[in-house]
C-alpha cells in the first residue's frame, strides 16, 4: 500500500506539473471573440504561432480589450450585459475602421462575483495580451483588480464598479456614478420632485454597493427634509424572506420605500409588499435595473417602480435606439444599464486612445500613461450621458435620469 | 540505505519538488501570470485542508466551520499588518502577523471546544457551522475606525463611528479591510504548508496523536485505559483550527481586499474544504494537499472551455469520488497496485 501511495503521488505530481505547463499554452486567445473576419484570420494565425508567448508587444497589430465580470451565478445579468454590449461596440468600431486604424479584439472572462477569481481573470487576460481593461463589473472585484492594474500600470475602466475605492488609483476610471453619488442624487431627486416625505429604506448590510448608497442617502435625506421612518437591513444569507422588513416599513407609515439593492431581492420585496396589500412608491438605483427580466416575476407588480439610472432603453434618441436594436437582434433581450455603461466604456477607450494617439506596439504602461491624461480631455456623447467627461480622479460627469416602469417597460420619468 | 523513505518524507519531497519546478519555470518566464496568481490560493487551500483533515480524519469529529477559522485568522492578521505597515519591515511583520492569525484562530477553536468537545456525537459540526456563519455576519456588520482619539467601533454604520476627519477606517462593514500589504508569496506559502504538514504528520505519529486516534476509533475503550478524552479532543481541534488560521493569514496577505463575504468564508467554502479532505482521503494528510491543489487549479485551468468549465469541474468531482470510493474502482485499483507492486518489487530486489 505504501508503494501504491508512492506511485500515486509521483504520478499526480507529474500530472500537476503537466497541467501547469498546459495552462501556459492554453491561456492565450482560445476563447477570443472574433473580430472582423480578415483581422480574425490573421490574428488566429498569430495566436497559434505565438501561443506560448505572453508578451504584449508580440501580439502586434490589434488592440486588445479585456472584460471581467460575473458571467455565471446570481449577478450574471450584469456581467453578460457588459460582455455583450462591449462586443457590439467593438464590432461597430471594427466595421468602422478600428481605433487609430487598428482592429480591436475583445475577450471576456467570468469572475463569478469573487475577488480572487476576478484577479485570476485579470491575469488570464494579461497573458492574452490585453492593453485596456473594461472591468470588473462589480465593485469589490473591481477594487481587488485595481490593485493589480495599479502594479502593472494597466489602463482600467470599470463600467459599473460604483464603490468609491474602485477608482482610487490614477489608472482607474469608471463609467457609472459612484455609490455616494447615487445615494445623494436619489435623495435629491426624491426631495426635489416631492415624491414623498416619509421614507423607509431596506438595504443589504452585507453588500458594499447597498450600504454605500444607504449611508449617503441618509445624510442627504436630512438636507432634503425627508423623514426616514424605517431603516431595515438584510444580509446575503437571509435574502429570501423580507416580510418583517416590509411590515416594518408599512407600520412606520412610509409612503416611499427606497431600495438601494439588486433586482433579485427587490422582486421578492415587491411580491411580499403586494401580499400584505402595501403599495408605496418604490424607488431604487441602478441595481434595480433588470427587474423586468427576473424569471417567474409578475411584472405588473413592478408598475410604478422608479429607479435612478443613467440609461432608459426606450429613450428616443438615435444612439439608444440603434444600440437597443443591435442588442435585441444579437441577444434577443433588452439591454440594461450595465450594458449601456459597457458600450460607453468601449467608446471612451476609443476616444481616449485616439486622443492620445496610442498604437498597439506600445507597452501597456506607456499606453496607460497616455490614456490617463487623454481620459480627462475627451468628451463623448454616449448612451448614459451626453456629454460625458471625466475628472482626473476617475469620476464621470453626467446627468442622472430617473426611469419609471410603465406597462412592463422602462420609461423616462421626466 | 535499505531504510525505506516513509510516506511523510515523500510528501515533503514532492512538495519541495513542486516548489522547485514552479520556481524554475517562473525564473525562465515560462509561467503565465494567470498561473502565478493561482499558486498562493492553491497552497492556502491545501493548508486548510491539512488542518481540517486533522479534525475529520485524525480526531474523527466533523467540522463545518473551518472557513470561519480562516476568516478570523485573515482579519486579525490583516489588522495587525495594516497597523504595523510603516513601523516594521516585512521580514518581522509577516511572521508576527502569521503568529497572531494562528493564535486568534486557535483561541476561537479553544473557546468553541470548551463546551462542545465534552459532548459526544455530531454537535461539533452544528456548532462550527454556526460559528462560521456568526463570525462572518459579525465582521460584515462591524465598522472599526481609528483617529486621534483612539479606536471607534460600531455595528450600525460608518457615520455612527463619529470619527474625526483625520480618522481612517480599519474594517468598513461589508467592504471589509482594504490595503493589506501583499506579503505572501508562493515561497512563503510553501514554507507554511511544509510546517503544517510537519505538525500534522508528527502529531499523527506521536503519543498524543495515538491517544487522539484511539478516541476516534473507540471512545469508551480509550476512556477505560485512562485517556483524557476532553484534553486530547481539544488538542486535536485547536491544532486543526490553528492551521486553518495560518491559511487565513495567507489568504488576506495575498489579495489586497478582504471581505467576510459568503463566497470567501461562507459554509459553502467550509464544505468545499471538506470536499478536498474527503476526495483526498480522510486521514490521509498528503492526499488533502494533492486534492486541494488539483481541485482548486482545475476550474481555473478549464477557463479555456468558458461556459462549460463548471460542468466539467463537477463531472471531474464525481469521477474522482467514484475512483476513490466505488467498490468496483477500489477493486480495480487494488489489482493494478498489486501488479505494479510485482513488477516494481522484482526490479528493486534484483
Amino acid at each position: 500500500m505504501k508503494r501504491w501511495n508512492k506511485i500515486m503521488s509521483s504520478m499526480l505530481a507529474a500530472s500537476v506539473a503537466a497541467m501547469a505547463l498546459a495552462g501556459c499554452g492554453s491561456s492565450s486567445g482560445s476563447s477570443t471573440t472574433a473580430t472582423s473576419s480578415a483581422a480574425a484570420a490573421t490574428e488566429a494565425a498569430a495566436s497559434t504561432t505565438e501561443a506560448a508567448s505572453s508578451d504584449t508587444a508580440a501580439s502586434g497589430e490589434t488592440f486588445k480589450i479585456g472584460v471581467i465580470g460575473p458571467l455565471t451565478g446570481g449577478a450574471a445579468q450584469y456581467g453578460t450585459g457588459v460582455a455583450n454590449a462591449a462586443k457590439i461596440a467593438v464590432d461597430e468600431i471594427n466595421a468602422d475602421g478600428g481605433i487609430n486604424g487598428y482592429q480591436v479584439e475583445l475577450q471576456s472572462e467570468d469572475d463569478a462575483l469573487d475577488n480572487q477569481q476576478s484577479v485570476n481573470c485579470y491575469n488570464t487576460l494579461k497573458d492574452w495580451g490585453m492593453q485596456f481593461l473594461l472591468g470588473s463589473v462589480t465593485s469589490a472585484c473591481s477594487i481587488a483588480v485595481s490593485e493589480e492594474t495599479h502594479n502593472d500600470n494597466m489602463f482600467q475602466l470599470t463600467p459599473s464598479g460604483s464603490a468609491v475605492d474602485c477608482v482610487k488609483y490614477d489608472n482607474a476610471f469608471r463609467v457609472c456614478f459612484s455609490d455616494p453619488n447615487q445615494g445623494t442624487k436619489s435623495a435629491q431627486y426624491i426631495g426635489e420632485h416631492k415624491l414623498a416625505t416619509n421614507v423607509a429604506i431596506i438595504y443589504d448590510s452585507s453588500d458594499v454597493y447597498s450600504s454605500g448608497i444607504t449611508n449617503t442617502f441618509v445624510t442627504e435625506a436630512a438636507n432634503q427634509g425627508l423623514n426616514i421612518v424605517s431603516q431595515t437591513a438584510f444580509t446575503a444569507d437571509s435574502k429570501t424572506d423580507f416580510s418583517s422588513q416590509v411590515q416594518q416599513a408599512k407600520d412606520a407609515g412610509a409612503d416611499l420605500v427606497f431600495l438601494p439593492i439588486y433586482y433579485t431581492e427587490a422582486a421578492l420585496i415587491l411580491q411580499q409588499a403586494n401580499s400584505i396589500d402595501y403599495h408605496p412608491t418604490f424607488f431604487g438605483c441602478d441595481g434595480l435595473d433588470g427587474i423586468l427580466s427576473v424569471e417567474n416575476f409578475d411584472t405588473s407588480l413592478a408598475e410604478g417602480v422608479m429607479l435612478l439610472t443613467p440609461f432608459a432603453a426606450d429613450a428616443s434618441d438615435e444612439l439608444t435606439q440603434k444600440f437597443v436594436k443591435a442588442y435585441k437582434d444579437a441577444y434577443g433581450d433588452t439591454p440594461n444599464q450595465f450594458a449601456a455603461d459597457a458600450y460607453d466604456g468601449v467608446y471612451a477607450i476609443k476616444a481616449a486612445a485616439e486622443k492620445a494617439n496610442v498604437t498597439p506596439d506600445m507597452s501597456v504602461s506607456d499606453i496607460c500613461d497616455a490614456m490617463k491624461t487623454a481620459m480627462t480631455e475627451i468628451s463623448i456623447s454616449g448612451l448614459t450621458g451626453d456629454p460625458i467627461t471625466w475628472t482626473a480622479d476617475g469620476e464621470p460627469e453626467k446627468e442622472p435620469k430617473a426611469v419609471v416602469i410603465k406597462d412592463g417597460a422602462y420609461v423616462s420619468a421626466d | 540505505m535499505k531504510k525505506k523513505l516513509n510516506k511523510s518524507t515523500w510528501t515533503y519531497i514532492v512538495v519541495i519538488l513542486v516548489w522547485a519546478v514552479v520556481m524554475i519555470l517562473q525564473q525562465a518566464g515560462a509561467l503565465s501570470s494567470h498561473l502565478q496568481g493561482l499558486l498562493v490560493p492553491a497552497t492556502y487551500y491545501a493548508i486548510v485542508a491539512v488542518g481540517l483533515n486533522i479534525c475529520v480524519g485524525i480526531l474523527g469529529e466533523l467540522s463545518l466551520g473551518h472557513a470561519g477559522f480562516m476568516c478570523v485568522g485573515a482579519f486579525s492578521s490583516s489588522l495587525f499588518s495594516i497597523a504595523m505597515q510603516d513601523k516594521l519591515p516585512v521580514g518581522i511583520r509577516f511572521p508576527l502577523a502569521l503568529i497572531i492569525g494562528i493564535a486568534v484562530a486557535a483561541l476561537f477553536g479553544f473557546l468553541i471546544g470548551i463546551p462542545v468537545l465534552r459532548l459526544n456525537g455530531d454537535y461539533l459540526a452544528i456548532v462550527t457551522l454556526a460559528f462560521g456563519e456568526i463570525i462572518k455576519n459579525i465582521l460584515n456588520a462591524l465598522y472599526l475606525g481609528v483617529d486621534s482619539h483612539g479606536l471607534h467601533a460600531s455595528f450600525t454604520s460608518q457615520m455612527a463611528l463619529g470619527m474625526d476627519a483625520d480618522g481612517t477606517m480599519l474594517i468598513n462593514g461589508p467592504m471589509g479591510i482594504s490595503g493589506t500589504p501583499r506579503d505572501a508569496n508562493f515561497t512563503v506559502a510553501i514554507v507554511i504548508l511544509l510546517i503544517a504538514l510537519f505538525v500534522a504528520q508528527n502529531l499523527v505519529n506521536s503519543r498524543d496523536g495515538r491517544a487522539i486516534m484511539s478516541i476516534r476509533d473507540n471512545r469508551i475503550a480509550a476512556e477505560s485505559v485512562g485517556v483524557n478524552i476532553t484534553h486530547y479532543k481539544m488538542l486535536g481541534f485547536v491544532v486543526s483550527a490553528a492551521i486553518a488560521g495560518a491559511a487565513g493569514v495567507l489568504f488576506s496577505h495575498s489579495i489586497s481586499t478582504l471581505q467576510a463575504g459568503s463566497q470567501y468564508f461562507g459554509y459553502n467554502v467550509s464544505i468545499l474544504i471538506l470536499v478536498y479532505v474527503v476526495l483526498g482521503g480522510i486521514g490521509n494528510i498528503s492526499g488533502s494537499v494533492l486534492a486541494a491543489a488539483v481541485l482548486y487549479l482545475l476550474p481555473e485551468l478549464l477557463r479555456a472551455l468558458s461556459s462549460y468549465r463548471m460542468l466539467i469541474y463537477s463531472i471531474v468531482l464525481i469521477a474522482v469520488m467514484l475512483f476513490n470510493w466505488a467498490p468496483a474502482a477500489r477493486n480495480w485499483r487494488a489489482k493494478v497496485a498489486a501488479s505494479l507492486k510485482k513488477t516494481f518489487g522484482r526490479k528493486e530486489r534484483a
